[in-house]
């Protein structure tokens, strides 16, 4: 069992030249000993490129990377005693099931009887034993992703390292293999390091999450931490489906509105707000931190998804002069219709993030 | 309605597929004639063969093959010809993937520094027409010592002439070509396989062995087929850079001509027998040249 650390590690393409481009930027951050965290943001975020520099696929620039007290930055990929699980799998076309999970076992000079006593294993915990015979292409794609799960799980290593293992399955066996997958992990114990770029998978998945975006670390919490106290208006915007309702608002002196609403602060927020010098807000407002009660601002219901055991109201809002689309959440079968007139009102703690430079108001006592 | 279209499209589409076929038939024979032509003239007598009125139907011998595989003409023996040939070009071929190969490697997996110029300058040695490094190419071989190793029959004492310096040039006449083709095969193995690989502990052998070369094998084939093919036709070098008792088949074949008439129907059998290799090399090459191995590596 391992822990990880990047210190300060960065990745940076065009290393030394005119023309850097900083992948990933003096990440800080630790896995601890069996823990599941993932590494999640939007395309280019450089979540990815982190997992590659642990895994030794790409170089570490500055900084360091530590597994287990070992300063790994340097060292080759087969000597960091990691096992990766690709996106579009990679498994060797030519060989069997069983001698993919076996490769790595062999290269390792491993005896043979003792190959096919991890690789039977393997594929008992993963219903893999009746195809150990077959080759890749005579598999589903489910059966493929356990196939590279189990050349992962057969290595035994310090720390799994998955880039978006489940992003070629489909919706149904996606949602299935993720609760499999947390399972798995759990039982074994291993410390992993997981890709995604889906929130959902991240926020159901992670023991921690790890926000990213434009290669910098956002904030590492628990998926709860994440989704109540988003450290910044990006991590607030990102996390969460539906998504926070982020509407920019002008201050009117020591008071800010959303709506005709008066947005009740707390105490430590009134104070950062009486003390910052911004003119813009934004007001994060989660969906079902928002209710549609008698006494709120008037708007008009756009689209209804009803999902039965609730639904989301799209709304048009008046706001400072110009229309915002609000989203909140109702209870389900709603009776509400297109073209209906409502009330907004507030019902539930608010984020109020500065809106130039994203940060959050407000100490993290308040949001308890 | 869905009816009717689905009758029209079904028409649509079954005479298309009849026009089609007639056209590609069609191709096949006008391409197919002459090789089946030059066959047919092989088994005929010269009179036949030089005939002005095509004859179709005679008695079939194989006196022609008799004669073109006997020595004539103080010219070299079928024998020899195509052992020669043999050497040079199965030893050329494996020269070319041996050095293609790695070459192909440090193009595409491992691109080395400013690979686009490396790749450009090996085709820019087949920019130049082969006319024009003749002779260049016939005072080097006259100028580079052969190892005799005081062996009483190596006579010679330069590459003109021996086989071992066709083998060189035709190594260095398709390794570009080879090169090429190889990149072109190596650049789709996808790079996670090898990042994979790589994880998995495989040395750099190991990864080209287990991994990669799986992969490509039917590029690799298809490469030596071609490397083959050239090689065994190739007639002008063939005929400056070798002595008579060095010539390939080409050579050998156009020894069935003479000056005086009457040597179409030798011509077409020694014809024949020099494309057999080629057809027998293409049959099996064939059977590895169909892609598809690396489905389901990647999704």
């Amino acid at each position: 069992m391992a822990q990880v650390t990047y210190e300060s590690a960065s990745r940076i393409y065009g290393f030394g030249s005119s023309l850097e481009v900083r992948a990933v930027d003096k990440l800080d951050l630790h896995i601890t000993d069996g823990e599941l965290l993932v590494l999640v943001g939007p395309s280019g975020s450089g979540k990815s490129t982190a997992l590659r520099m642990l895994a030794g696929l790409e170089p570490i620039n500055e900084g360091r990377l530590i597994i287990d007290d070992r300063d790994v930055s340097l060292v080759r990929p087969q000597d960091r005693d990691i096992a990766m699980v690709f996106q579009n799998y990679a498994l060797y076309p030519q060989m069997t099931v069983g001698e993919n999970m076996a490769f790595a076992l062999k290269q390792q000079k491993i005896p043979k009887d003792e190959r096919r006593t991890r690789v039977e294993e393997a594929a008992r915990i993963l219903d893999l034993s009746p195809y150990l015979d077959r080759k890749p292409k005579a598999l589903s794609g489910g059966q493929r992703q356990r196939v590279a799960m189990g050349r992962a799980i057969v290595r035994e290593p310090k720390v799994f390292l998955m880039d978006e293992p489940l992003s070629n399955l489909d919706a149904k066996l996606r949602v299935q293999t993720r609760t499999e997958l947390v399972d798995l992990q759990a039982r074994l114990g291993v410390t992993t390091a997981y890709v995604t770029h889906d929130q959902v998978e991240a926020m159901t998945m992670g023991h921690r999450v790890a926000v990213l975006d434009h290669g910098v670390l956002q904030q590492v919490d628990t998926p709860g931490r994440l989704y109540s106290h988003p450290d910044n208006l990006f991590v607030a915007g990102f996390i969460g489906s539906p998504a926070m309702n982020l509407v920019e608002t002008e201050r009117s002196g020591n008071d800010l509105h959303l709506g005709n609403n008066v947005v009740p602060l707390t105490p430590s927020v009134q104070a950062d707000l009486e003390q910052s010098s911004a003119k813009k807000f934004v007001v994060g407002a989660r969906p079902e931190h928002l209710a549609t009660v008698e006494g709120g601002t008037a708007a008009t219901a756009n689209v209804i998804e009803d999902l039965g055991s609730e639904a989301f109201v799209h709304a048009t809002m008046p706001h400072q002069g110009r229309d915002e689309t609000i989203v909140i959440r109702v209870p389900g079968e709603t009776a509400i219709k297109r073209g209906d007139n409502i009330n907004i009102s507030v019902d539930g703690p608010l984020h109020i993030f500065e809106a130039e430079s994203g940060r959050r108001l407000g100490s993290e006592e308040d949001a308890e | 309605m869905s009816g009717v279209s689905d009758e029209i499209v079904g028409v649509n589409t079954r005479w298309s597929s009849i026009s089609a076929a007639v056209v590609g038939w069609a191709a096949a024979i006008v391409f197919f004639f002459p090789i089946f032509w030059m066959v047919h003239t092989s088994f005929k007598t010269e009179d036949d063969a030089q005939s002005l009125d095509p004859v179709f139907f005679f008695n079939p011998s194989f006196d022609r093959y008799r004669e073109v595989s006997e020595d004539f003409g103080g010219n070299l023996g079928a024998v020899d010809a195509f052992t020669n040939s043999f050497s040079v070009v199965i030893v050329s071929t494996i020269l070319v993937l041996l050095m293609g190969i790695p070459a192909a490697y440090a193009l595409t997996i491992r691109p080395i520094e400013k690979w686009r110029d490396v790749l450009f300058f090996f085709i820019s040695t087949k920019f130049l027409p082969i006319a024009a490094a003749i002779v260049p190419l016939f005072f080097f071989a006259d100028a580079i010592p052969y190892p005799t190793l005081g062996l009483p029959f190596l006579d010679t004492d330069d590459l003109l002439g021996t086989r071992l310096g066709l083998t060189i040039v035709y190594t260095a006449f398709n390794l570009p070509l080879g090169v090429w083709m190889m990149r072109s095969f190596f650049e789709e193995v996808p790079k996670e396989l090898i990042e994979a690989a790589q994880i998995d502990g495989a040395s750099i052998t190991e990864q080209l062995r287990s991994v990669i070369l799986p992969i490509v094998s039917p590029g690799i084939a298809a490469t030596a087929l071609l490397s083959f093919i050239f090689a065994w036709n190739e007639f002008f070098l063939a005929l400056n850079l070798t002595a008579a008792d060095t010539a390939t088949v080409p050579i050998w074949v156009t020894g069935t001509v003479d000056g005086r008439g009457q040597f179409f129907a030798k011509l077409s059998a020694a014809a024949t027998m020099a494309s057999i290799p080629v057809i027998a090399a293409g049959w099996i090459a064939q059977k590895r040249l169909v892609r598809g191995l690396a489905l389901g590596a990647i999704k």
